[in-house]
Order: structure tokens, then sequence, then C-alpha cells
């Protein structure tokens, strides 16, 4: 492959690869996303080259194995296009038949379709209600595209708006439209993308750094490891588009070590990019140069903190500092650095595509565009969702998640993370916006939502949280290392009826010293779990302390009576 | 007692000098890719013997207390042989919630070690992991890389036989 040099180049090259394609040919996309895979995906996909071997139509139809088309539950995942059926839980011992039914004779076959209530069974992805009520701008050409084939990002419009802006805009202009279009951080904090782009840009340093953080650490989330498995280069283009913006040459992505899917994606990625002189020396010919490099980390909670992240990539001890000075003007090797998240970079080629204003009409007034949530816990229907701001949490679980199985009561729902808080019942009509998570004592955080039922310990969950992050805590600052192992002590003692009267108020008061003492976000947001346990559950907790009970019945010490 | 690594103390082969050698000119010895490095050197050798640490520490020109304190933080890393299968527990929440603590207790009983230990016939060692972004399929357990979905404490005997 010969480096592409202009935008004009770029785009016929797109013209000759879309007319390569046949829209009529048949495709039969698989999921290659880890959750699918994990069901048996790879065997799957084995079956049916073989069977498209056996019946002479290698070539005739293509097969593509894309990145996670989300509805994990019922995976694996095959959709046959052009005309999107839609057939779930797919073995390997069903693929011989859906070849010689589906593909060879043109018939459907109705078992593997996905039926809704009452019974009926639909045909399409589109009609699928886990998807319909979805709207899914940065994560639906995940089932598109194979990862692994940059032709296939071009052919959906690939860095175009790489194009468009190396081509067309200055980088304060890229600034301002990202400003204007009132994109937050994804990874949690929500602060304004295009405010930090202009803080890194104007910061005094002889270089710039931008970091995509894929460090996704949050229990019960994967939604960036889907993005960048499923999407590399989206991410890229993003990243690429920042490093323009803010006057970068180098970028890196931080990404977790048990995501050895998305490291590998992403390498390919990266090496295509370079192939097709999209990244590396004076990219599509405008003068521009930027290089992207992979940087593993080691599997520590702490390290999607910024200082903690940069820390550990200059290859000490993921240990935090004190942000007095930001990392956007003294980051990695104390230069100015740019950290955005994976969800964050694959929103900029929206934005750059389509504009500002079109961007802002989607969600809120403080939130805008959507935002992707990995639905998981106690839901019928597990799977990522990318939904628009200002969708209310009850639509999320019920509309698109189905609601409780096993005919079982919903309790609460976590979001945030272990940083995050759990909202009850009454709560569930509060829209999905930054603040107003925050109001009820809860937050976005990078897009985990797990579902409770009443099978669910209140207290259990607190203690679960307190202990994940008393073994994360990195141990630098006294509040966060002995605030958490105190609190988790009491929190023990309450679930296994060593409670004591005064426990909860030890809890808040303690709780307000992490708060105000710890050194970094881990420690500063540590006790929202506890928090908003005993705000929304507070009889939970004294059940436990009064009458050494657990409603739940899941602490054991307190159930063996059978109470 | 097969394949019983020296608890004592490891001496590195002329082979794994060489891969370690590899490794480190794989990231051209830059101390930036210290954690990746030391993630490969880990992959090549079950474990990070106390040589292979000062190898890497001389091979990158960096202190060999810096290396040490990175290989001792992160979770990732052990700097005692390990089993010859690696048994994997998610953790995270929606597996929490669904009943994962369950099938650790199990884990424990069976193996008779709790996580971060190893079998005396180092036939596994047991690890605990915060998620692995498989929630459909939880509560999971990952024995070498490959994942066991829906477990429950019953399951728990047939998978682990399955490897020797």
């Amino acid at each position: 492959m010969s480096k592409i040099k202009s935008l004009a180049e770029l785009e016929s090259l797109r013209e000759s690869i879309t007319k390569q394609r046949d829209p009529e040919k048949t495709v039969i996309t698989i999921c290659g996303g880890t959750g699918c895979r994990a069901y048996g995906g790879d065997e799957v996909i084995a079956a049916f080259e073989e069977e498209l071997k056996r019946h002479g139509l290698t070539g005739k139809v293509d097969l593509r194995i894309t990145g996670c088309h989300g509805f994990c539950e019922r995976g694996p995942l095959v959709v046959i296009k052009p005309e999107n059926i839609f057939y779930q839980r797919v073995r390997v011992q069903h693929v011989p038949e859906l070849v010689e039914k589906t593909i060879v004779n043109g018939k459907l076959v109705e078992r593997f379709l996905f039926s809704i209530i009452g019974g009926d069974r639909v045909v399409h992805e589109e009609e699928v209600p886990f998807y319909a009520r979805q709207k899914r701008l940065v994560f639906g050409n995940n089932g598109l595209i194979d990862p692994t084939n940059i032709e296939d990002y071009l052919a959906v419009g690939g860095y175009a708006a790489l194009g468009k802006c190396l081509s067309g805009m200055s980088p304060e202009e890229v600034i301002d439209e990202v400003k204007a279009s009132g994109l937050r951080g994804r990874g949690g904090g929500g602060f304004p993308t295009g405010r930090k782009w202009e803080t890194t840009r104007k910061a005094e340093g002889d270089a710039r750094y931008v970091i995509c953080n894929a460090d996704e650490g949050d229990p019960g989330a994967y939604m960036d490891r889907s993005l960048l498995e499923g999407n590399p280069h989206s991410v890229l283009e993003g990243m690429i588009i920042g490093a323009y913006a803010i006057g970068s040459h180098q970028g890196y992505i931080y990404v977790r070590h048990e995501y050895p899917l998305a490291v590998r994606n992403a390498q390919i990625a990266i090496q295509q990019a370079e192939e097709h002189g999209l990244l590396g020396q004076n990219i599509l010919g405008s003068g521009f140069d930027f290089t992207v490099r992979i940087n593993r980390g080691g599997g520590a909670f702490i390290c999607g903190e910024s200082t903690a992240l940069m820390a550990s990539m200059e290859g000490k001890v993921g240990e935090p500092r004190a942000k007095y000075v930001h990392t956007s003007e003294k980051g990695l090797w104390d230069q100015p650095t740019n950290l955005n998240n994976v969800e964050t970079w694959a929103n900029i080629p929206l934005i750059i595509n389509n504009g500002a204003e079109w961007y802002s009409s989607i969600g809120t007034e403080g939130s805008k565009g959507t935002k992707i949530f990995s639905l998981v816990g106690q839901i019928r229907n597990t799977g990522l969702v990318e939904v628009p701001m200002g969708i209310t949490l009850r639509e999320i679980i019920y509309d698109i998640g189905n609601g409780i199985p096993r005919g079982k009561k919903f309790k609460a729902v976590q979001t945030g993370g272990p940083s995050g808080g759990c909202i009850p019942e009454s709560l569930l009509d509060t829209p999905v916006d930054f603040d107003e998570l925050t109001k009820i004592g809860s937050m976005m955080g990078s897009g985990g939502m797990i579902v409770m039922d009443e099978t669910t310990c209140m207290v259990d969950i607190a203690k679960y949280f307190i202990n994940f992050l008393e073994g994360e805590s990195c141990g630098k600052c006294v509040p966060c290392r002995e605030g958490l192992k105190r609190m988790s002590q009491i929190l023990g003692n309450i679930t296994s009826g060593k409670g004591q009267e005064g426990d909860i108020e030890l809890l808040e008061e303690m709780s307000q010293f992490l708060i105000d003492g710890s050194l970094c976000g881990l420690g500063n947001t540590a006790p929202n779990p506890v928090l908003s346990t005993i705000r929304h559950f507070r009889h939970e907790y004294e059940a436990h302390i009064k009458d050494k009970k657990c409603p739940a019945g899941v602490c054991k010490e307190l159930t063996k009576d059978g109470s | 007692m097969r394949n019983m690594p020296n608890s004592k103390k490891k001496q590195l082969k002329a082979a794994d000098k060489k891969k370690i050698a590899a490794t480190l000119d794989r990231y051209q010895r830059d101390g930036v890719m210290l954690v990746s490095i030391l993630q490969d050197v880990q992959a090549e050798l079950n474990y990070l013997p106390e040589d292979a640490l000062k190898e890497v520490s001389q091979g990158l020109e960096l202190p060999l207390t810096q290396v040490y304190s990175v290989a001792t933080f992160f979770k990732a890393f052990s700097l005692k042989p390990r089993g010859r299968h690696l048994v994997n527990i998610c953790m995270g929440t929606a597996c929490h919630v669904r009943g994962s603590v369950g099938i650790l207790e199990k884990l424990e009983q069976e193996l008779g070690i709790l996580p971060g230990e190893t079998t005396r016939d180092y036939r596994f060692t047991l690890e605990t992991v915060n998620c692995v972004g498989a929630c459909a399929l939880g509560p999971i357990v990952m024995v070498d890389g490959k994942y066991h979905g829906q477990m429950t404490a019953d399951k728990v005997d047939a998978v682990l036989k399955g490897y020797e």
C-alpha cells in the first residue's frame, strides 16, 4: 500500500473501495467481541468457514468477523446482510442448518430469531427492542466492520473527519468546534473536552503528548474495551485530530493487559494507519507528524487516574500526585499532556463530520451527545447500550434491559463504578446526565450500570466496594490507606452481626474525612457507595445492627437461624 | 511433582537470558515500556525470578529498586513460581451480585489454597481479577485464558478436572 498524500487521494481510495463492494452481496457478520468469543464464537466462525467451503460458496458469500454488537446476553450473534437477518445464540452445531437454509435456500430459521413479548419473532436487527431504543452513533459501526481491516472503516466514511481537519481547519478551529459541541469527558470526570485541549495547547513545554486512557478498571464496565476492540480506527482518528489541534506529535494508548484482544486490534490498526500514511510523517501530505504507541497497564485500578497513569507510563510505580498543577500543563515527563478516555476520542470524528450544532442538539442542557453503558448484573438483557443523554434510568433498565429476570423485584442500580452510588427505585426517573446523577449521590462514571434485585444486600455491596478500593488504594496518602481499612472493618462487623449503635454515624464521619483529606480521586470518591447506600437504604444497615438480620439473606452470619 | 520449579532461587538459563534480551530489544530498551516488558518476560518465564529483574534492570539501565517496586506494585506480576494452570476468578461487580463469592469459596476449598497461592504440586495457581468484561456470562472462571461462564459452585469440580 502506498501512502495517501492528500484528501483527494483519500477520497478516491474510498471510492474505489466502495465500488468494489457489491451492496447486494451476502455478508455473514459474526460478532467477534470478547463476550461472544467466550460463548464459543471462535468455533462458530470456523464452522461457517467450513460450511461455506462445503457448499462451494467461499468468495461468493463474505464472512466478516466484526466487533461487539452489544447484545452480549444473546451471543454468539450472527447478522446476515444486506437483509440484516438477526440470529442469536448460534452454536457450532447450528451452523450447517443456517448455511443450508438461509444462505443457500434463502429461508429463515425461525428458532434463532429473537422472540419478543407475546412470542412473535422479529427478523431484522433493528426491530429487536434492545436496539430500537438506542442511538448508536459511536458504537453502531462496530457491527459493520472488521476491526482488523482498515478498508472496512474507510468504507463507512472513516478518516474523512481527519481529512477535513488537516485540509481545511486550523487547530484553533478544531478546538472551537469541540468546545461548541459541548462534549464532556466520558471517563467519568465529565470535564469539557475542548477546554482541556485548549489548556494543553496553550501550556508551555518542549513537547506535548496525547494519551488514550483504555485502562478500564471499573468492575462491570467494558464499553471502552469493546470500542477499542471493535472499532480501533475511530479511536485513532479521534486521537490524530486531537493531536493536530493540540500540537502533539506523540500519542500513547494505555490499555489494560487483561484486554488482549483490544491490545492486538489496536496494534493492527496503528500499523495499517501507518502504512496508509494516516499516522507517521507528513499525514495526508499536510506536514503534520504524529505517532502512537501502545502501553499495557499492570492491572491496577488506580492507574485510571491521570497522574498515576502517567507515572506508570514513565516506568514508575503507579502512584498519583497532588494536582496543584494539572496534567494538561505538566503531565507525562512534565510536559503538557492531554488525557482522554477511549469513548471521548471516538466521539471526535462524529463531531467534526457532522458539526458541533448537530452534536449539541442531542442530549440535555449540560450533557451532550450519547453515552455507552454496560448494563449488567441482575438484568434480562445484559449488554452494551448507547443512549442519548437525558434518557431516564427506568427507560434503560426496563425498555432496553427488559427488567429483572426470574420474577424478582428491582432494588437498586449502581452507576459510576466503585466510586459511584446506588440508586433506589424511587429515583429511576432521573435522566442520564452528568449533573443530575451527581445530585442524587451517584455519578455518570465511565458507564458501568449494575442492576441489583431484592436478593442483593446493600450493606454487603458497600462492603464489596470498600474492600475493592482498600485493595486498590496505592497506599500513598493516609486518609485513603487507613480510612478504607477502618471502614472495611466496620462494614465487616456489621455484616457479621457485630455491628454497634453509632457505626452508621462513624461511617459517615470517616467518609467526610476521606472526601476532604485524600490525595486523589480514588480516595475522594471512595465513600460514595457507603454514603449512597446509607442515604437510600439506611433501614438495611439498621436491620443488620439492631435486629442482627440481613433482609436480603446474603450475610451468612446473620442468616443461620433462618431469618 | 513433575515440572516442579526450584522454589528456592531460580538460576536463569542461557536461553532465558536470551529471551529477556530479545524482549528488551523488541521495546528498543526503552524504560517507558517497563510494565509491558515485565509482562512479556513473565509470559516467557511463568513468573519474575530475581535474576530476571536484575537482567531487566541492567538492560534498561534502571535502578533495581525501581524495577522491583514496579514488579511488586502491579497485581499482574508474580515473584513466585506459578502453577501449570492459572485459575482466575472474576470478582467484578456483575459477577459479585450473581454469586461469585460462593464460587471462590468452593475453589479455595477444592484447591486448598487462597487467592495468590499455588498448589503444592504446582498444578494450579488461584488468582482473582477485578473484571474480565464478559459480564453476560457471569459468574466467570477463567483457566489459562479460557472462559467458563455461568459458573456455579457445583460446576467447579468438572472444570478443574479438565486441567492436569
